[in-house]
């Protein structure tokens, strides 16, 4: 019997593209929300290899606050071109300009709450009915009270006190119009697994979350990146440090760590041996204990 | 590495959530910012000890009231197996959702508080337990030190849940006595119970027989979608996209198709890597036929030697998860693998009893969190097999037609 059995990547890997082919098959106007991070990309390969050898017949959306890393952008049009999509950019800039979203200030100020207007209004103005998304439920204890099929109401917003059960493995996606569903196809994927299936499968990742010199600043236990958006406080200094990036975000809110992993490998064994989440260096998940849950609540990723 | 899916079980307040922070926290699965995160939520409500249930109960309203209201998942992993863990909710108004987190677990770990045994909650988590079919039982009584870790008091537990063990249908039950506060017989035995000589319950975790709960013996494959691509190379490709939910199929295999009939046999087995030699559950895959027949999503590819039952009348056990209870002569999506169609309630035969097992005739009508024997009749026919052979083509969801609520979860009987 011993020959039947699926190592828990395999498991997890189909789990996943059954969950995406279901999206596909259940709803008329599906997409991938993009962000250029890992887990969108191990996504999206997944999403490859669920209707290969037919290219993956849904858009990506990608919410451009403005406040991005160059090399994810290039990283994105790569990989839109490889996989002959159509992408679809929503613009936080655009929000901000069509008076939809007003720009924080101060020192702490970031786009990323922004995201979620013009994240609601690419859905809507594009009729999307399933957005799928690369959230993972060990991120966050927010998160790991998702379903695989998350409905949203008209507003767009998550009701964590009252989801639908949803049994075994099959998913109801009936909804009302103007209604839609977020869809994590890789919810129970650990920040470990996507590492090690990025390794597995030799999947291309933007040069980012690999070791490189870059000039940083040293706040609140993190090193933010240097960019025309960071304002220096009393004190602080700009370095250059060997450092990488767990998790990519806006470039205003995504704290690298210091390290010299250089390849795949190194970086399996360095996040192995770490004893902090990825998201403790995302000041957007440190403004209160709940902060996920309520941007959540809104329509956030 | 194997993977195990488990769920906790049992009523509100045994301490469920406080058995997961613990067997995290223990396993040393619990990163620094997380930690330092719940010392900080515990300071803040004045505890003198470190609440661990705050890893589990994330949402705002859950740590208000100090009850856990939705499923959570966690993962841990050991150098022997990966964990995907749901921890459920005790309080009977969300039974529901610890039907979500029992649906697809392999092991149920029980929480009874010693000082108090069993009581309806553990009755009707376990009854759910075994009418999902998950195989094994881990009764863990808890709180043993405030019982003095005492063994009267733990033997007191076990013979009042074997007793009513007897009425359901589960072969493996444990039992193990712990304290998920101090961790005693959790990741690390006891000093507190010599007496007791079974393992910890993460032993028992990392190296219970949990073999294959796949069924290899019947194919089935539920066709989720049709991959045909629009592309010169692959013109007249058409592939059959879906995850198996039983048996194995070969190149070569003769299959047919339901309900509709059809035969052909199977021309490839591909991958994104590559064609496969064999495919078995739960592997997602795309199978290619020798003929053009009519197949489309909801049809089901078997093998010939084996074949489910097609049906439009179904005997169904039903756990009712709607607040209103079923409106007489109202239809209702059925929803099984990936097959839907209409259904009605034809009949009630029984509601059960929860804590005697008792079958009540004539009981009236369904109400939330009830359980009952139904026959469905749908207007197009369904393919299934019985849900003890199987628990993906035996299963099945009630949605309300005109809310889109999930409103039941049935089991087929026959
Ligand atoms: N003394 C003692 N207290 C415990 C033990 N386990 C849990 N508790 C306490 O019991 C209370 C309830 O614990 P939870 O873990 O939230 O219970 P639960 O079963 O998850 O409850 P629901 O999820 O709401 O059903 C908390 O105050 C815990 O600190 C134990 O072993 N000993
Ligand atoms: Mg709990």
């Amino acid at each position: 019997m011993h020959k039947y059995y699926l190592t828990h990547l395999q498991e997890l890997e189909s789990e996943a593209i059954y969950v995406i082919r279901e999206v596909v098959a259940q709803f008329d106007r599906p997409a991938i929300l993009f962000s250029g991070g890992k887990d969108s990309i191990v996504v999206t390969h997944l999403a490859r290899k669920a209707f290969w050898p037919a290219k993956i017949p849904m858009p990506l959306i990608h919410i451009d606050t403005g406040h991005n890393f160059p090399e994810t952008m290039a990283f994105r049009d790569n990989l839109v071109a490889d996989l002959g999509v159509q992408l679809i950019v929503g613009s936080v800039q655009e929000s901000i300009d069509k008076g939809r979203a007003v720009e924080e200030s101060g020192i702490n100020a970031s786009r990323n709450e922004l995201q979620i207007v013009s994240l609601l209004d690419t859905i809507e103005s594009h009729k999307i009915d399933a957005a799928i998304g690369g959230a993972r439920r060990d991120e966050e204890k927010a998160r790991s009270k998702e379903r695989f099929f998350s409905h949203r109401d008209e507003f767009g917003q998550w009701d964590p006190k009252n989801q639908r059960p949803e049994l075994w493995n099959i998913f109801n996606g009936r909804k009302r119009m103007g209604e839609h569903f977020r869809v994590f196809p890789i919810s129970n994927w650990t920040e470990m697994d996507i590492w090690n299936y990025i390794l597995q499968e030799n999947i291309a990742i933007p040069s980012l979350y690999f070791a490189h010199n870059r000039e940083a600043v040293y706040r609140d236990g993190t090193w933010l990146p240097a960019s025309e958006f960071l304002v220096l406080r009393d004190g602080e200094k700009v370095e250059n440090k060997l450092m990488r990036f767990r998790t990519l975000g806006d470039i205003t809110i995504t704290g690298g760590i210091e390290s010299d992993a250089d390849t795949l490998e190194k970086i399996v064994a360095e996040v192995s041996a770490t004893r902090s989440t990825e998201r403790g260096n995302r000041s957007d998940d440190k403004r209160s204990d709940t902060s996920m849950e309520d941007r959540k609540k809104q329509g956030y990723f | 590495m194997e993977l195990l899916r488990f769920t906790t079980a049992g009523s509100v307040d045994d301490g469920k959530s406080t058995l997961i922070g613990r067997l995290l926290y223990d396993s040393k699965s619990i990163f620094e910012d997380q930690m330092a995160a719940v010392k900080q939520s515990s300071e803040r409500k004045g505890l003198q000890h470190i609440d661990l249930s705050l890893l589990t109960d994330g949402l705002r309203s859950e740590r208000e009231q100090g009850i856990t209201i939705d499923v959570a998942y966690r993962y841990f992993a050991t150098p022997k197996r990966k964990f995907i863990i749901a921890d459920t909710p005790g309080h009977i108004q969300y039974t529901r959702n610890m039907v979500t987190g029992a649906s697809t677990a392999n092991l149920a770990l029980v929480l009874i508080d010693a000082r108090k045994g069993v009581v309806e909650q553990t009755c009707r988590h376990s009854f759910i337990a075994s009418l999902l079919k998950i195989p094994h039982i881990i009764v863990c009584i808890n709180k043993m030190d405030l019982v003095d870790y005492s063994e009267d008091a733990f033997n007191k537990v076990v013979e009042q849940y074997e007793d009513f063990a007897a009425k359901i249908d589960v072969t493996d039950i444990r039992y193990v006595p712990i304290s998920a506060l101090e961790g005693d017989n959790v990741v690390n035995d006891s000093v507190n119970m010599p007496w007791y000589k079974g393992e910890s319950l993460l032993h028992t975790l990392e190296t219970i027989h949990i073999g294959s709960d796949e069924n290899h013996s019947d194919a089935r494959f539920p066709v989720q979608t049709v991959i045909r691509p629009h592309a010169a190379e692959y013109h007249d490709y058409r592939g059959y996209a879906g995850r198996i939910a039983g048996g194995i199929f070969k190149p070569g295999d003769k299959i047919t198709v339901l309900p509709s009939g059809l035969t052909s046999s199977i021309r490839s087995i591909d991958t994104y890597s590559g064609p496969v030699e064999e495919a078995f559950a739960p592997m997602s895959v795309s199978i290619t036929l020798e003929d053009d027949i009519d197949i489309s999503r909801g049809d089901m590819i078997v093998k010939d030697d084996s074949e489910p039952e097609v049906s439009q009348d179904l005997e169904v056990m039903l756990c009712w998860m709607g607040t209103k209870g079923p409106r007489p002569g109202a239809k209702y999506h059925l929803k099984t693998t990936t097959r839907e169609v209409m259904a009605i309630i034809k009949e009630v035969s029984y509601k059960l009893d929860i804590n005697t097992m008792e079958k009540l005739e004539n009981a009236g009508d369904i109400k939330m969190n009830e359980m009952a024997r139904v026959r469905l009749r749908t207007t197009q026919p369904v393919v299934f097999d019985e849900y003890r052979k199987n628990r993906i083509t035996g299963s099945l969801i009630l949605v309300d037609e005109a809310t889109n609520e999930t409103v039941a979860a049935g089991t087929i009987l026959v």
